[in-house]
């Protein structure tokens, strides 16, 4: 124990150091986005490339699942296809459509790394921009929408998952129409979320599906969840509707990143607005 | 009594007037993002040879963490005036009889040998600089970018301290 002393006050400068730079490092990393962003998440080589190994192996285990999931997601791929190739002798003719463009494109990429139990949460993702991900994009999985793509390098991408206190995305209600904005809020269960802004007087029914609205980066009609609480309470101008989403994010594997073609085109067009007003 | 009196008022002067000179006047001048100076490190440099090394952490955190505030980058000034603090314990521990100079003596052109002062200088600079810029970077990516950050912004730093201790040496002559 004496020893430890003298030790502690022979180097004192070097301990002094490793506390007071401890202590500043700490504030870095707690007080400045960029640097929490960069620690935190881990589109760093290092860690993006540690998580990647060993999802590698942890994906065999998940095999079961993940192939059961992706026939299904064939099969109603392939009901929806057959409307476009069951000889349909009205339709014919017509198909050639050269105003209907292809609006978006999806790039499959995996999960690599995944929280759920944060206040913000992010996943990180196999594709970067080598891959053609870029900042912005939108991200789905077979199930529902999963979040929007925060930072990329050549080879990862994070992702700010829809359970991330500063995530909004744009949804209506199946049978209204009405559009509000999704928010996972205060929320602390990876399974439920808010929809906010839908005002008063509009009918909610419980059970009732929500989408995307399609004003956002996720192409229309994408479900979102169900609706489990009407949140009909009086007082307040507008509706707070939980919603039990679609998404299974404790145990995502596969994700859609959504390239939207014309969405360079559609923000040039609406900053026309601003110039004007 | 008097003297440690004079010494206490010199260096709360010196905290006050480097601090604004840092926040007020430095943070605009630059060339472009390349040199940026901080000559506020000035403060830690000339604090009395014989403080006490806690003593001399303590200061030159509450001087990272000053000038911090001002700069919004909460521990990054603090996290390299602790390592400069480290540094000036080492060097005046290799260079520097105790017995030779007097206790409380600040470290300044005029006391101390130019030669000392300027090796002195250039060293602690290039080590604070080291650090708050890796540490702003916060990742080796572009490497050679923050590497010439870190020299030029040094050159720039040294001058600015050279010129004041030039300012410093004429009063103590006069």
């Amino acid at each position: 124990m004496k020893n430890l002393w003298l030790i502690l006050h022979k180097y004192n400068a070097f301990f002094l150091f490793i506390v007071f730079f401890g202590v500043a490092f700490y504030l870095v990393v707690q007080n400045n986005t960029f640097q929490r962003a960069s620690a935190i998440n881990s589109s760093n080589q290092l860690i993006g490339g540690a998580y990647a190994e060993i999802n590698g192996w942890r994906s065999y285990l998940h095999l079961a699942e993940e192939n059961a999931l992706l026939a299904k997601e064939n099969a109603a791929l392939r009901k929806k296809l057959q409307y476009y190739i069951t000889p349909d002798s009205v339709e014919r003719g017509m198909t050639s459509d050269t105003l209907r463009d292809v609006q978006y494109h999806y790039i499959v990429a995996k999960v690599t790394n995944n929280s759920i139990h944060q206040k913000n949460n992010y996943i990180t993702l196999d594709k970067g921009t080598r891959h053609g991900v870029k900042k912005g994009m939108g991200v789905i999985s077979a199930n529902g929408i999963v979040g929007i793509v925060l930072n990329v390098s050549p080879h990862f991408s994070t992702v700010q998952s829809l359970l991330h206190s500063e995530t909004r995305i744009s949804a209506s209600l199946e049978d209204s129409q009405t559009f509000g904005s999704l928010v996972w809020g205060d929320n602390y269960d990876a399974r439920k979320a808010m929809l906010k802004d839908i005002p008063n007087h509009v009918k909610v029914r419980k059970g009732e599906r929500v989408y995307t609205s399609g004003y956002s980066l996720f192409p229309p009609g994408i479900l979102i969840g169900r609706v489990i609480e009407t949140g009909i309470s009086g007082g307040d101008s507008f509706l707070d509707i939980k919603i039990e989403l679609s998404t299974p994010f404790h145990n995502l594997q596969h994700v859609y990143v959504v390239e939207d073609y014309f969405a360079d085109e559609k923000t040039e067009l609406e900053s026309l607005n601003d110039d004007n007003g | 009594m008097t003297i440690m009196a004079r010494l206490l008022v010199f260096n709360i002067a010196r905290f006050i007037v480097l601090l604004m000179l840092q926040v007020f006047l430095f943070k605009n001048i630059g060339y472009y993002n390349l040199a940026t100076p901080f000559p506020y490190i000035l403060f830690i440099l000339l604090l009395p040879v014989g403080m006490s090394n806690f003593m001399l952490y303590c200061l030159a955190f509450v001087m990272g963490i000053s000038v911090d505030a001002f700069y919004d980058t909460l521990g990054v000034n603090a996290a390299a005036s602790a390592a400069l603090a480290w540094a000036r314990i080492a060097f005046i521990r290799i260079t520097l009889q105790t017995d030779h100079y007097e206790n409380y003596m600040t470290p300044l052109w005029g006391n101390v040998p130019f030669r000392w002062f300027f090796l002195y200088t250039v060293l602690l600079t290039l080590i604070h600089h080291s650090v708050l810029f890796m540490v702003e970077a916060f990742s080796f990516h572009q490497f050679h970018y923050t590497l010439i950050r870190i020299l030029l912004s040094c050159i720039f730093t040294v001058v600015i301290i050279m010129l004041f201790s030039l300012l410093f040496y004429r009063r103590k002559q006069r």
